[in-house]
């Protein structure tokens, strides 16, 4: 399999370095007045761990997210960053519900997601998308492109008619930089980052209001990030879509996120607009976070302090009591490790949960 | 959304050569010749069974009783037996009978093990857990006492045998089945069918029976096989299909009995046929598993 030519265009944006923190700003509309269109209040998804097969008896809980707020504006997009296992796929699997949540509430269109029948979720689910991490196993490889982009529709019944259908999936693969010919095409004859591509096509196929992206960008290599980060900012601005963006790589987020919010083992810690959180972090753990972010810079990487968190991330089967993060807080005092701090607005619209601060 | 349509995309389509089926199969019998030899068994079965009429040189049900227990001859190329039938006229009508019980006993069987297992897989849970049971029990079995127990519920005849050994087939595909689709089932293109609200039965038949499909057929190529030799067991044991149709079990069994030692040629080669049948289905089915699975295949 040998990818097309690179048109010039592409070309340049290959030889490009992956987008830079600050280097490259999106124009941020004013978002402040614009309506709220999902909340997540106090959200909890606790796995019990459990012991014996034919009679299960429970020996503990996973809090894997562990009561956390926010809200989305329409045509916001908000960044979910953590370490690996803080919580933040959960987070976003359970607004899909593909995992039911243990308590809170998931407000969407004035409905709670969570205790929602089938038959009512099922016609909310139009609406909210989802793009995976894995663009080789995100798409079902008995499949053709063109039938995978469809089948949303066909389900929702959004285009009935297959005349329709069929030309909506050709608009939909150019809207994301395929070549409509990729329809009659299996997933195993493309490539990672067209396979994306393809991922987005069937999350917008629906015309959603709402998109998950899980880890979008990923598994994908840097100059294809690249390309998928412009689509996705794109797409944002065509369609007026809403993006919950979950992620590890600080940059990117900055890039294309309007606010952050930083999760560690099952709660958020600390959530503020983007440039604030970048400028101005007041939680020792985003502090960290920042720092472990290499500049490319030789000079300045010699010279700058950096703060390595000592010790790994606790179990969240017993996570430590008071402030979760406080056995390896540089800045932790004997209060923390008895009180949960409250999750409090420090400045307007900068949250942290932090009683150091 | 014109704008967008007019722009070139990006990405275009290569097109790629398509391989000739000649040259695939030429391809297939070099790099697997024992496969390939295991192909050329079944084919030749085939060929007996459906040009039957051409190739026996003989009625495969008349008697004659003045040509008893002839030697292989000319005019008799195995020989006649008991009742003066020639021998290689019923070896070739008994491939149909074989062929017969085989494939739809092993299809059907392995067909409903197939959405038994996708279906437990996917519900999983108490479901899965008390589904696996129930299999571990009929598997608990083995195949020929299984089968021995349907017939003696419905009786003989070569409907009932297709039966019988149809269900002893379904848990082994079932259990085997399962554990592919347990894999499947946490993959991401099943939590996009279920983030998009698909019923239960279009996840099951669209988005995990297709990707469990190398199994699945792997099952059925060792099935036939196994099926054809349950089949002539039963015949010989006079459960199975009843004369004076042609099958091979069954002209073993009045072979070897009595004439073991004054005619041979009688069971010898009835044998020597179910013999073949059941090597040339395996070899083909380890082909098949070697095709199939990507992990075994090296290319």
């Amino acid at each position: 399999m040998s990818m097309a030519p690179a048109t010039p265009a592409e070309m340049s944006e290959a030889g490009a370095p992956p987008p830079q923190a600050g280097a490259a700003t999106a124009p941020r509309q004013r978002l402040a007045d614009a309506p709220t269109l999902i909340t997540v209040r106090n959200l909890k998804m606790h796995f019990p761990v459990t012991e014996g097969a034919l009679f299960p008896r429970l020996v503990g809980q996973v809090k894997a997210v562990d009561g956390i707020s926010f809200a989305i504006r329409k045509g916001e997009t908000l960044g979910l960053v953590g370490e690996s296992g803080c919580g933040k796929t959960t987070t976003g699997r359970c607004i899909l519900r593909l995992e039911h949540a243990t308590g809170g509430e998931i407000l969407f269109d004035g409905k709670n997601l969570i205790d929602l029948d089938r038959k009512s979720m099922n016609a909310l689910r139009r609406k909210i998308q989802v793009i995976f991490q894995d663009p080789y196993s995100s798409l079902n490889p008995r499949m053709k492109i063109g039938d995978i982009i469809a089948e949303p529709m066909l389900v929702h019944g959004t285009e009935p008619d297959k005349a329709a259908r069929d030309a909506r999936v050709m608009e939909l693969l150019r809207l994301c930089g395929l070549d409509p010919r990729f329809a009659d095409r299996f997933p195993h004859e493309m490539s990672g980052g067209q396979r994306q591509r393809v991922g987005i096509a069937r999350a917008l196929s629906v015309r959603p209001e709402f998109i998950i992206c899980d880890e979008a960008i990923s598994a994908l290599d840097v100059s294809i990030q690249a390309q998928i980060i412009n689509l996705l900012e794109d797409l944002r601005e065509q369609f007026g879509l809403t993006y919950l963006f979950i992620a590890h790589d600080l940059s990117v987020v900055r890039h294309l996120c309007h606010r952050v919010a930083v999760m560690y083992l099952g709660k958020i810690v600390e959530m503020a607009d983007c440039d604030e959180l970048y400028g101005n972090p007041l939680h020792p753990y985003t502090q960290a976070l920042l720092a472990a972010v290499p500049i490319p810079d030789p000079e300045i990487e010699k010279t700058r302090a950096h703060h390595i968190v000592k010790g790994e991330v606790p179990s969240p089967i017993n996570p430590p009591s008071g402030c979760v993060f406080h056995p390896r807080c540089p800045s932790a005092v004997a209060e923390c490790s008895k009180s949960v701090p409250e999750f409090r607005e420090v400045k307007p619209g900068h949250f942290v949960a932090c009683s150091v601060i | 959304m014109s704008a967008v349509a007019d722009v070139r995309p990006e990405i275009e389509v290569v097109e790629r050569p398509k391989t000739g089926l000649l040259l695939r199969m030429l391809q297939f019998s070099i790099r697997n010749p024992l496969g390939a030899a295991g192909a050329l068994v079944i084919v030749i079965m085939f060929v007996m069974a459906l040009l039957a009429d051409f190739i026996a040189p003989y009625d495969p049900v008349a008697n004659a009783f003045d040509r008893l227990h002839q030697p292989p001859s000319a005019e008799n190329w195995f020989g006649t037996d008991q009742f003066g039938r020639d021998v290689f006229s019923r070896i070739v009508y008994g491939a149909r009978t074989a062929l017969l019980v085989g494939f739809v006993s092993s299809v059907v069987g392995a067909t409903i093990g197939l959405v038994l297992g996708v279906a437990s897989a996917y519900f999983g849970g108490r479901v899965d857990l008390i589904f696996q049971r129930v299999l571990d029990i009929f598997m608990a079995f083995p195949l020929i006492i299984m089968a021995l127990a349907v017939i003696a519920i419905f009786g003989t005849g070569a409907q009932n045998v297709i039966i019988a050994i149809t269900i002893p087939f379904i848990p082994r595909c079932a259990r085997v089945v399962r554990s592919a689709a347990l894999s499947i089932r946490e993959l991401p293109y099943i939590d996009a069918a279920r983030a998009n609200g698909f019923s239960h039965s279009r996840i099951i038949l669209r988005h995990m029976v297709p990707n469990v499909m190398a199994p699945f057929l792997i099952m059925i190529t060792a099935f036939v096989g196994q099926a054809i030799l349950l089949e002539a067991s039963l015949s010989y044991l006079g459960l199975g299909v009843q004369e004076p149709t042609p099958a091979w079990g069954l002209m073993l069994q009045g072979g070897a009995e009595e004439y073991a030692e004054s005619a041979p040629w009688i069971a010898i080669f009835p044998g020597i046929a179910i013999s073949l049948a059941v090597f040339g289905f395996s070899l083909f089915g380890d082909a098949v598993r070697d095709e199939l699975d990507p992990k075994l295949r090296s290319q």
